[in-house]
């Protein structure tokens, strides 16, 4: 109990103070997160439309493979994503190890499959709504992947607010791939991970407060911006 | 003016569902104007050959042929389904999606989708969210999003089936509007009251096959299949 009084102490103390290590960790918390959830969401949303409108052979199987990935472990995603970028890896030129953008790949591996998964779900609904309508109008692939897109928008929210909300609390990857260096690669998980180590519990338990307020915040505030639960039902 | 796609040829047309036959064989020619009626019971395969010529379904052997290329023949027709598929969007929005997906500019597409919103008395709620719309509303939305492409042939599954008089009389004033206008009208329905009023002919389908294809007096005055004359007598057929 004095644990967790402490380490609301310790939250406090830091929001108040603006601490420059925890102001400078949290942005690059959500630099990293909020890049891949964008990426992911770029190629994951159209990508679960497709799926949806479209029939191939392993389409089942396809759908299947998808859900799996859902449950990619991260810790080795990131010795994948490591091995990968390592000096005698194939893109070890690129010099990526141990760098944000190093973090923001191995977010995407793991983001993307959770994205379009979900977000196949809820438009595989609404096709089969659809589907007679679409196919009636003679529509294109495309325009019925974006009619797909465009009446979905909410759950595709949903969908990516999840992805969202799986990278920010992230810690296998980004540990492995970013390495943890203080300015330069130090985020609030890995920053927790690092404080309860040392043993500092009061610093780690403010830490995590942080981290599950912004997590709460950006996921109210794009709530709000989108208005979500107020206008119709969707 | 532009070649006409009609007239449409069914030769021994037949589509199978597992080992059932749902329709079929059928040989069935319809072209010219006017609104045929497609009258039967509950499984007679009305639905089935609509959606066959609307190219919704395939032959499972035989065939189904427009008079003009393939390409534009399903582009110049529309189909209104017994439950009306209403687009997560504003009502005009539903009503001008054929024309976005035509490649209408928006600007245009819009105006001519507000037209058509007020000519079904649906202005003041033209900007709402569709879905909120009552079963009627949502119908006539629905033949609004199909007739705003001037259709050259109109399919009309069942479209009253769960509506009441008022909205059924609306409906149907649309159709007759419709068929004034020259559109080729074929209407799946089994209201005989309804069949009546609309047709210039009435196809009686049971089991898959028609039966009887008559002017609309005709068969309701003196039918000549006794599968017919038992349906309009109010026997069950079964």
């Amino acid at each position: 109990m004095n644990d967790l009084l402490a380490g609301l102490q310790s939250a406090f103390g830091l929001i108040i103070h603006l601490d420059h290590d925890l102001v400078e960790i949290s942005l690059r918390s959500l630099q990293v997160t909020l890049s891949a959830v964008f990426i992911s969401a770029a190629i994951g949303l159209p990508f679960g439309a497709w799926l949806s409108v479209t029939r191939f052979r392993y389409r089942r199987f396809a759908i299947a493979l998808l859900n799996a990935l859902m449950g990619l472990p991260p810790v080795v995603v990131g010795l994948f994503v490591y091995i990968l970028l390592s000096r005698s890896g194939p893109f070890g030129v690129l010099d990526l190890l141990f760098t944000p953008t190093a973090m923001i790949i191995a977010q995407v591996i793991i983001v993307t499959p959770i994205i379009a998964s979900i977000a196949h779900q809820s438009m595989r609904e609404l096709w089969f709504l659809y589907h007679d309508l679409l196919i009636s109008i003679k529509t294109t692939k495309w325009q019925r992947m974006q009619a797909l897109l465009w009446d979905g928008r909410r759950s595709l929210l949903t969908a990516t607010l999840t992805g969202f909300g799986r990278g920010i609390g992230e810690i296998g990857a980004i540990m492995i791939v970013g390495g943890n260096i203080d300015h330069l690669t130090r985020v609030l998980t890995t920053a927790i991970a690092l404080e309860v180590g040392k043993g500092d519990f009061p610093l780690a338990l403010g830490l995590g407060i942080i981290l599950i307020s912004i997590a709460i915040l950006i996921n109210l505030s794009i709530h709000v911006l989108s208005r979500t639960e107020r206008e119709g039902t969707w | 003016m532009v070649e006409t796609i009609l007239p449409v040829e069914l030769q021994n047309a037949i589509v199978r569902k597992g080992t059932k036959d749902i329709i079929g064989p059928l040989n069935l020619t319809f072209g010219g104007k006017g609104c045929s009626i497609v009258i039967g019971p509950n499984g007679a395969g009305k639905t089935t050959l609509l959606r066959l010529l609307h190219g919704l379904e395939r032959t499972t052997s035989g065939t189904v042929r427009w008079a003009a290329r393939k390409g534009d023949t399903y582009s110049r027709q529309s189909f209104v389904f017994q439950a009306p598929v209403v687009l997560r969007r504003s009502g005009i929005e539903n009503i001008a999606y054929p024309l976005y997906v035509r490649g209408v500019v928006k600007k245009a597409a819009r105006a001519e989708a507000e037209k058509w919103i007020g000519d079904i008395g649906l202005r003041d709620v033209g900007n709402n969210d569709a879905s909120v719309l009552s079963g009627g509303e949502k119908q006539k939305l629905a033949m609004a999003r199909a007739l705003i492409t001037k259709p050259e042939v109109l399919f009309l599954d069942e479209p009253t089936a769960n509506l009441d008089g008022a909205a059924t009389l609306e409906i149907e004033g649309l159709i007759r509007a419709a068929v004034e206008a020259g559109t080729r009208v074929i209407m799946a329905t089994h209201d005989f009251g309804q069949a009546r009023r609309l047709a210039t002919e009435i196809l009686f389908m049971y089991h898959g096959k028609v039966h009887e294809r008559a002017t609309a007096d005709t068969f309701f005055d003196d039918p000549q299949s006794e599968e017919a004359r038992k349906f309009l007598r109010g026997d069950l057929l079964v």
